[in-house]
C-alpha cells in the first residue's frame, strides 16, 4: 500500500517534497492555506543571483507534483497522536490517517510598518521590497509608474537583527536581494542614482560577492554604511532620509523619489499553531526547533514528523529545495526500514 | 563678538543632494577598480604616513565619493607614493596609480 504523507503548506519546499515523494512511490497530500500554490517564491519576479524567473520555477514545481492530492484554501483544525500514527482532521471535514507529517510552512515577511521611523503606511514613497516585486511582476503601483524617479534607496536589515522588533536573527536573503533589486531599478532607470544603507553586507552564497561588485563598477550603484535612522517627508512628496555614514563617521542626509524597505523573514505565526498541535518546540527566535542544527535540522523530535524550509529559520530557494529532498529521503528510509 | 569664545564650527554632515560626482564619475571611468574597495583598511593599517598625518587611502576614496574634496586632498599631500598600500590590498587595487589618477583628474579641473 502506498504510504500516506501529509505535507503542511504549499510553497516550494512542500511542492518539492510531493515531487521527490510521488517520484519515490509515495502518495503525498499537500494541505496549502491560500487559495493558490507557490508560497511567497509566487510574488516573486526574479531570483538571485543569475535572476531566474520566479515563474519559471513555481510552474515546474506545480507541474511536477499534480499527481498528488492538493487542498487549497484548508486548515489543519487539529491533529490527534494515536499510538504510532496521527490523525489529522482538516478544516474542509477530511480527516487524515498518516505516519508522517511534513512542516512546509514557511515564514513571515516582517511587517514594515512596525518600524514606523521608516514611514512606511505613512509617506506614500516608501515602499517594501515586497511590494516592488509586484510591480515588476504586474507594472502597477502608482508609486513607481508614470513618475520621475531620479533618485532610489534601499534600506537594509528592516526588522532583521533588530531585538527592539524581536528579531535578533539575521533574514541571510536581504543583502543579496537589495542588490538584486537596485541593478534592476538601474536598469528601468539608467539615469537614477541608487543608495543602498546597510549595516553589513552579508554575501555568502555562490557568486553573490561577483554580484555586489558587478552593483558598484557597472552599475555605480552607491552603498552607505550606516543604519537609517528616520525618514520624513518634504513639500514635494519625496523622502528626506537621515543616516550616519560610518565609514566617514559623519551623518548624511539624502533626498529620495523611492525609498524600499528590505523586509525580513520572521517565523510564521501559523506554523507556530499547527507546531503547538503536536506541542513541538519553538526556537528562541520562533522558528520551529531541529533536533539539531547540524546533522538533523529537518527532523523533529516527534517520531514521524520532519521539516523543510524556512519554518526552522530564514532560507534561501536552493536551500529549501535542497532541504525537501532531504527530508523525503529520511521519511523515505524509514518507510523502508520499518518494511523490512 | 565673541564675549564667551564659543563660535559655531561648520557642519561636517554630508547632504548627498548637494555635492557633485562628475570628477568622481569621471575618475571611476579610468579607474573602474576605485569601485572595489571594501573600506577594510589594511591600506591605511600599512601606511607609513598614517600614524603621523592621518593619510588613509580608504578615507580619501570614501571623502571624493562623499564630496569631501578638500579633506581627501589634505590627506593626500602626506602621500609618499611608496607603495605598500597596493603591497596588502586584498582586492589587487593599484592604489598607487589610483593616487596619481585623482591627482592627475582633480588638478585639471582646479586649474581650467
Amino acid at each position: 500500500m502506498k504510504e500516506i504523507v501529509v505535507i503542511i503548506g504549499g510553497g516550494i519546499a512542500g511542492l518539492e517534497a510531493a515531487t521527490q515523494l510521488l517520484k519515490l512511490g509515495h502518495s503525498p497530500i499537500i494541505v496549502e492555506k491560500s487559495e493558490r500554490l507557490g508560497g511567497h517564491v509566487a510574488d516573486w519576479n526574479r531570483l538571485f543571483p543569475d535572476l531566474t524567473p520566479a515563474k519559471d520555477i513555481v510552474e515546474e514545481l506545480i507541474a511536477s507534483s499534480k499527481d498528488a492530492n492538493i487542498f487549497l484554501k484548508t486548515e489543519i483544525s487539529f491533529i490527534n497522536r494515536l499510538k504510532d500514527s496521527y490523525n489529522v482532521m482538516l478544516s474542509n471535514g477530511i480527516s487524515i490517517s498518516t505516519r508522517y507529517i511534513l512542516y512546509t510552512t514557511g515564514f513571515k515577511l516582517f511587517d514594515a510598518q512596525k518600524k514606523e521611523e521608516y514611514g512606511y503606511g505613512i509617506y506614500n514613497q516608501v515602499i517594501t521590497n515586497a511590494d516592488l516585486e509586484q510591480w515588476f511582476n504586474t507594472g502597477k503601483d502608482k508609486r513607481i509608474s508614470g513618475k520621475e524617479i531620479s533618485k532610489i534607496g534601499f534600506v537594509h536589515c528592516v526588522g532583521s537583527r533588530d531585538e527592539k522588533a524581536r528579531n535578533s536573527q539575521c533574514s541571510k536573503v536581504c543583502c543579496i536581494t537589495a542588490i538584486k533589486q537596485a541593478i534592476e531599478m538601474k536598469e528601468k532607470f539608467p539615469d537614477a542614482e541608487i543608495y543602498c544603507f546597510y549595516m553589513d553586507l552579508r554575501l555568502f552564497g555562490k557568486k553573490f560577492e561577483d554580484f555586489y561588485i558587478k552593483a558598484q563598477r557597472d552599475y555605480g550603484i552607491h552603498f552607505i554604511r550606516g543604519r537609517v535612522s528616520e525618514v520624513s517627508e518634504n513639500i514635494d512628496g519625496r523622502v528626506i532620509v537621515k543616516a550616519e555614514d560610518t565609514l566617514a563617521g559623519k551623518p548624511l542626509k539624502v533626498t529620495l523619489d523611492l525609498l524600499v524597505l528590505m523586509s525580513g523573514m520572521v517565523c510564521n505565526p501559523e506554523s507556530t499553531k499547527a507546531a503547538s498541535m503536536l506541542s513541538l518546540p519553538i526556537d528562541s527566535d520562533g522558528f520551529l526547533q531541529s533536533c539539531d542544527n547540524v546533522f538533523h535540522i529537518t527532523s523533529s523530535p516527534r517520531k514521524g514528523v520532519y521539516y523543510a524550509g524556512a519554518c526552522t529559520g530564514p532560507k534561501t530557494v536552493p536551500e529549501t529545495l535542497a532541504e525537501a529532498r532531504s527530508a523525503v529521503l529520511e521519511i523515505h528510509s524509514d518507510i523502508t526500514n520499518q518494511k523490512k | 563678538m565673541s564675549i564667551f569664545g564659543f563660535k559655531i564650527s561648520p557642519s561636517s554632515a554630508i547632504n548627498l543632494d548637494k555635492i557633485d560626482r562628475s570628477r568622481f564619475d569621471k575618475l571611476c571611468s579610468i579607474e573602474p577598480d576605485a569601485f572595489r574597495c571594501m573600506a577594510c583598511g589594511s591600506c591605511s593599517a600599512t601606511c607609513p604616513a598614517a600614524e603621523f598625518s592621518g593619510m588613509s587611502v580608504r578615507k580619501v576614496l570614501h571623502c571624493l565619493q562623499r564630496g569631501k574634496e578638500e579633506e581627501a586632498f589634505r590627506m593626500m599631500s602626506n602621500c609618499m607614493l611608496c607603495g605598500k598600500c597596493t603591497m596588502v590590498c586584498p582586492r589587487g587595487i593599484n592604489t598607487r596609480h589610483l593616487i596619481l589618477s585623482i591627482c592627475r583628474i582633480y588638478d585639471k579641473e582646479e586649474k581650467k
